[in-house]
């Protein structure tokens, strides 16, 4: 995170073993179609990564690899040097967290449910509820700062309020890897700050976290690390500040942009000019 | 939570064990019932409790605990709160089964509850096909519009079977309509271990299924496998269904009913649905069974013919509703 910003006591557990996240020449499409081509990539362990691209070229797919929800159609994901593939899907479940754009929940569902969910994978037939997953559950609730919500249902919370309970049932998952696809997506500007603090909290205690977003800026301001992608392949990649010039965003999204320094934090904030041919 | 939904689902549940022992189109009135279940009574009356309403109380239990949480279960698995085995095709695929069977030779008495359950097992796959057709799958009212398209058509080609052959006709309109009338304990030895092994199997797949009501890519996220869990789901659902059908003939909208009181008694998890449905399965069947012999005394109504007035409203009462629960 930006060394300027005044300091926030940090909220939940911290997370022991960092996991290391990376992919080794991954191919990745439906039916057919390939989505993402020989991809490389190493996610740095305990920090915020964060993939932009255009629509369409492939980051939500790659977010749904990486939790092996998807499946390699060549190459590998590795997560400390095995074959995400090779692991059982709640054991890969223990390891990597996600939450995909938009989930959906029934209907009168509580927080407190919702977060429970999270346990799931550290559950079976012979282990059902445990003091442990109380203690999980209690401490992923307190982290999101959603204790007094918690036997609410999720349809009468606001939309950041609702994004955090999603999230806090992914920290009750107690991975150490979360992965968010577009987490800010649909708030306005104070629940998207919200939402930031919490995924900056998550990586402090060590977590890796992966996020899909929207806004260049805002991941240069939140991220301590991007990875821009463009069909399907990594155009540029590394800290914000390094990577993110005028001529990435044209070859990005065909637009012309003067790139500005946040007066707060120093990261690059992007101010769209005109809309141009993409390069590259 | 999961209290404020058992306490009343088991005093319904005692009340309507009492009633439908105590209660019958004959003559052997609640008084006289009593008498028998406190160890004395006239013979009249414990030959009308005993050898009648306890086996016919028995099986409408067992049937209602089948057919309760065979609509939980289909419903978390389609992610559609009207997704009920009588409404898709189901029931109708067991019964058409069995009266296929019995039209080709066999005698309803030797036949086991398998033909039931294959029967509506292929009723379960139809369904499910229909609702993976484009568009169908994403709305509730399609899938139910589907499911009623096979229903019809399957008792159409009941219909004919039973024109055709005079003989099968006596023999099988019992599962053209359900009821509980003159089931003996019998039947139940046949059909309970079918029933045991379907609950087993939705109570296993109740944790995957649950977590899919949350999405696919969500549940898997958790470590599930949504694939997996569904098919565990249909085989469940083929052998409740196809085991109470066995039992009772086609008795439809329990599955509608019942889990939709129990969601709206304790909210939408899965496995809060099934404990409150176990109980109130039964007493729903059961008060519907009551109903059934005192609607037109001294005769019976068949059950499922209650059942369906009872279930018709709440139906139109679920599609009306401004916005459809999501599941």
């Amino acid at each position: 995170m930006s060394t300027l910003e005044a300091p926030r006591p940090t909220r939940g557990d911290t997370v022991a073993d960092p996991a290391d996240l990376v992919t080794e020449a991954l191919d990745l499409g439906y039916d057919g179609t390939r989505v993402v081509h020989a991809l490389d990539l190493r996610l740095p362990p305990g920090q915020v990564t964060a993939i932009v691209g255009p629509n369409g070229c492939g980051k939500s797919t790659l977010l749904g690899a990486l939790a092996r929800v998807h499946e390699a159609q060549g190459g590998a994901v590795l997560l400390d040097g095995r074959d995400l593939a090779t692991l059982r899907p709640r054991d890969a479940a223990r390891r990597i967290g996600l939450l995909p754009q938009q989930a959906a929940a029934p209907d009168g569902l509580t927080v407190r449910d919702l977060v429970r969910y999270g346990r799931h994978p550290h559950q079976g037939l012979l282990r059902q509820w445990s003091p442990e997953d109380a203690a999980a559950v209690h401490g992923a609730l307190a982290a999101a700062d959603l204790l007094d919500l918690a036997d609410r249902p999720l349809d009468q919370l606001s939309g950041g309020q609702r994004q955090r309970a999603w999230i806090a049932m992914v920290v009750a998952q107690q991975t150490a890897v979360v992965l968010l696809d577009e987490p800010t997506s649909a708030l306005d500007l104070g629940h998207q700050l919200e939402v930031l603090e919490l995924v900056a909290d998550l990586a402090a205690q060590g977590r890796t976290v992966v996020l899909v977003l929207h806004d260049l800026s805002t991941a240069c301001r939140h991220a301590d690390h991007l990875v821009a992608m463009r069909d399907g392949r990594v155009v540029a990649e590394g800290p914000p500040a390094d990577v993110v010039t005028a001529g990435l965003v044209r070859e990005l999204y065909g637009v012309e942009a003067a790139v500005l320094r946040d007066p707060t934090s120093g990261t690059p904030v992007v101010c769209p000019v005109r809309r141009v041919a993409a390069t590259g | 939570m999961l209290l404020r939904g058992l306490v009343p689902a088991l005093a319904v549940l005692v009340v309507a064990v009492l009633a439908s022992l105590a209660v019958g189109a004959g003559e052997v009135g609640p008084a006289r019932a009593l008498a028998v279940l406190g160890g004395g009574g006239d013979a009249d009356a414990r030959f009308a409790v005993l050898q009648l309403r306890v086996p016919r109380t028995v099986v409408a239990v067992a049937v209602g605990i089948a057919l309760g949480v065979a609509g939980a279960v289909l419903q978390t698995a389609a992610r559609n709160p009207l997704a009920e085995p009588g409404l898709l095709g189901v029931s109708a695929g067991a019964s058409f089964a069995v009266v296929l069977v019995i039209a080709s030779g066999a005698s309803a008495a030797s036949l086991g509850p398998w033909v039931a359950v294959l029967g509506a097992g292929a009723g379960c796959l139809l369904a499910v096909g229909a609702a993976r057709l484009r568009g169908a799958g994403d709305d509730p009212v399609r899938l139910v519009l589907a499911g009623a398209a096979l229903s019809g058509l399957l008792s159409a080609a009941t219909s004919v079977v039973l024109l055709l052959d005079q003989r099968t006709a006596d023999e099988v309109r019992f599962w053209t309509v359900g009821s509980v009338a003159g089931r003996d304990l019998g039947t139940l030895t046949q059909v309970g271990p079918v029933l045991a092994v379907g609950l087993l199997i939705a109570l296993l797949a109740a944790r995957p299924l649950s977590a899919l009501a949350l999405g696919d890519t969500v549940a898997r996220g958790l470590g599930h496998r949504p694939a997996r869990a569904r098919a565990l789901a249909m085989v469940a659902v083929a052998l409740l269904v196809g085991g109470a059908v066995a039992a009772a003939g086609p008795v439809v909208f329990i599955g509608l009913v019942v889990p939709f009181l129990a969601r709206a008694l304790v909210g939408p998890d899965l496995r809060r649905v099934l404990a409150v449905t176990v109980l109130l399965g039964p007493a729903v069947v059961l008060l519907a069974d009551v109903a059934s012999r005192l609607l037109v005394r001294p005769y019976e109504m068949p059950l499922g013919v209650v059942t369906a007035m009872i279930g018709a409203p709440v139906l139109v009462a679920v599609v009306r509703s401004t916005r459809m629960p999501a599941l």
